[in-house]
């Protein structure tokens, strides 16, 4: 049995030692050289197990055919901006429904039971259903009813469709969020005689959106990724696009090349919104504005 | 026990000269669901009046001090500012609220926002004020409680007696006809406390009419013109602090007193 001296000692290593117990990160000039071999051998493993599978060859002829790459990149990135334009409307109107959602839900008092009784009927539907439903439905349905003045236009169905889903998860990213400010910081704001509606929006809100930037974030990469779900609907979007060119030259290369677009839209926004919440945390840390 | 209506133009037991009426609270009670937190409430204080609040954990001082704010609404009983019953139906409570100002254990800065916006919002947004003018007040503010420096700094960059400060200064920035304080060195580390006391006992000088609640009992003899002794949701005992430290009638209020005196806490705000 060890004594309760040696238990003390163990239990406090040195500064290197505890960071190897931890796994925590090298910052020597020894850890930066084993980390890159320890890359290199990883990745060298890898490559040469799919370089050496029996199909390489024709994955490769299928997957990433320089010819066919070069000549569907600039059709597909015209498509592209189909989509750009879908998300920047559909994120815009998003964060305005998502934030009235979870404000409806959060109003006090019997007499909004009917407007937080339709918050919650409204994100249960909305989270429970396919999107590829929804798109369908909308999209086809609606349309389909040919009722005078109703748009048939499937840019407008795509997007609305987009944005009734994904109001519904942002609301309740926005809810999480102002549930996570304390009661105090409303009483103390209602204190000074700010009304219920100026302490959201100057005190609570504020709070609430800062700390859900990062789950927020999470969802427009989703909302992104599902613009390509409108070019079900025959509108010429990326998705689409790639079809139609991997349909025309039997090469499945136009789908890399989407894939290359949204990587390319949605990992800088990642590293952005990291940015920015590092920002502000420097800034609160140093007191400057 | 019934409220001893304040009397006109007398001086308090700090030396102090009082006014009129300035809160009449009646037959207050308030239950947090089957916990009767409020027990028959009266208690009447004149304008520049000083009123410490005393008593254990749970005895009601914080809740009765969030109940005159209409912070909680209450089970039974009148509350009235100035002849004005706020309690009543249709009260605009938002309006109420900006003439009586509360500061809070915990400080409850915003977090998100510099000093001086702390400071500026509600002056802004309720009482309509130009930017110029809302910093203006608050910079006067800030200079006479000697946080001028702080003005562009976040909260969370300050010490706990500064932030309490601040709230303070945030509570005054609206003018406030009545200040109601609510155990507000309780959180603070004891070297802290004297800077804030400082700031309050500057206040009852400058003829602000506070209730206290406090734990610090030296401070409450030096600031208080009377003392109330609460006791399981009800004013168990009332008078200038002399009467209370010095010779308290009710056997509760000697056994609390005393439990103070052995944890310590009878010295400190005495020598401010």
């Amino acid at each position: 049995m060890t004594g309760p001296g040696t238990l003390g000692q163990e239990a406090m290593p040195s500064g290197s030692r505890r960071s190897r117990l931890l796994g925590g990160p090298y910052t020597g000039s020894r850890g930066v050289i084993v980390s890159i071999i320890s890359t290199i051998f990883v990745l060298g493993l890898a490559g040469l197990l799919i370089v050496n599978a029996p199909g390489w060859e024709d994955f490769k002829a299928f997957f990433f055919d320089p010819e066919v790459f070069a000549s569907s990149w600039p059709k597909v990135l015209q498509a592209f901006l189909v989509n750009v334009r879908m998300f920047l409307v559909a994120e815009f109107f998003v964060l305005i429904c998502g934030l009235l959602l979870a404000i409806m839900r959060g109003l006090p008092g019997p007499v909004f039971t009917p407007f937080r009784g339709f918050a919650i009927i409204y994100v249960d539907v909305f989270r429970g259903l396919p999107a590829i439903l929804v798109v369908y439905v909308l999209g086809f349905g609606i349309p389909g009813l040919g009722i005078e003045g109703v748009p048939t236009d499937e840019f407008f169905w795509g997007v609305l469709s987009l944005v009734l889903l994904y109001s519904a998860y942002v609301s309740e990213v926005y809810r999480a969020g102002i549930d996570s400010v304390h009661p105090s910081q409303e009483a103390a704001a209602r204190s000074l005689g700010l009304t219920r509606f100026q302490a959201l929006r100057f005190v609570v809100v504020p709070q609430a959106v800062r700390r859900v930037i990062p789950p927020l974030l999470n969802d427009f990469i989703g909302l992104q990724k599902d613009t390509a779900l409108v070019g079900l609907l025959g509108l010429v979007e990326a998705f689409r696009r790639a079809d139609i060119e991997a349909a025309a030259a039997f090469n499945f290369t136009p789908y890399v090349a989407t894939a290359i677009l949204f990587l390319l839209l949605t990992i800088p926004l990642s590293r952005f919104v990291d940015w920015l919440v590092a920002r502000d945390r420097r800034r609160q840390m140093a007191g400057a504005r | 026990m019934t409220a001893t209506p304040a009397p006109a133009a007398l001086i308090g037991a700090s030396g102090r000269k009082l006014g009129g009426e300035a809160l009449r609270i009646e037959g207050l009670h308030k239950s947090f669901g089957r916990l009767e937190v409020l027990r028959g409430i009266d208690l009447v204080v004149a304008e520049h009046e000083v009123v410490c609040l005393i008593g254990a954990s749970g005895s009601g001082k914080s809740t009765l001090l969030r109940c005159v704010n209409l912070l909680e609404p209450i089970d039974a009983g009148r509350v009235v500012v100035e002849g004005q019953e706020i309690t009543a139906s249709g009260t605009d409570v938002d309006r109420i609220r900006r003439r009586i100002g509360i500061v809070f254990q915990a400080y409850n800065l915003f977090p998100h926002m510099s000093v001086l916006d702390n400071v500026t919002l509600a002056p802004r947004k309720v009482l309509k004020l130009d930017k110029a003018a809302a910093r203006t007040l608050a910079m006067d503010l800030l200079e006479r409680f000697g946080l001028t420096e702080k003005a562009e700094q976040y909260p969370d960059r300050l010490s706990g007696g500064q932030q309490q400060r601040v709230a303070i200064v945030r509570a005054l920035a609206m003018k406030p006809d009545l200040l109601l304080l609510d155990e507000i060195t309780s959180a603070l580390d004891p070297e802290l406390v004297a800077e804030v006391l400082d700031v309050i006992r500057e206040l009852a000088e400058s003829g602000m009419t506070m209730i206290i609640a406090t734990h610090e009992m030296g401070f409450a003899r030096d600031i208080a013109d009377r003392v109330c002794f609460l006791d399981a949701g009800q004013i168990l005992e009332e008078g200038p602090p002399v009467a209370i430290f010095g010779d308290p009638r009710e056997e509760r209020t000697r056994q609390f007193l005393d439990r103070v005196i052995q944890a310590g806490r009878m010295a400190g705000g005495s020598s401010g």
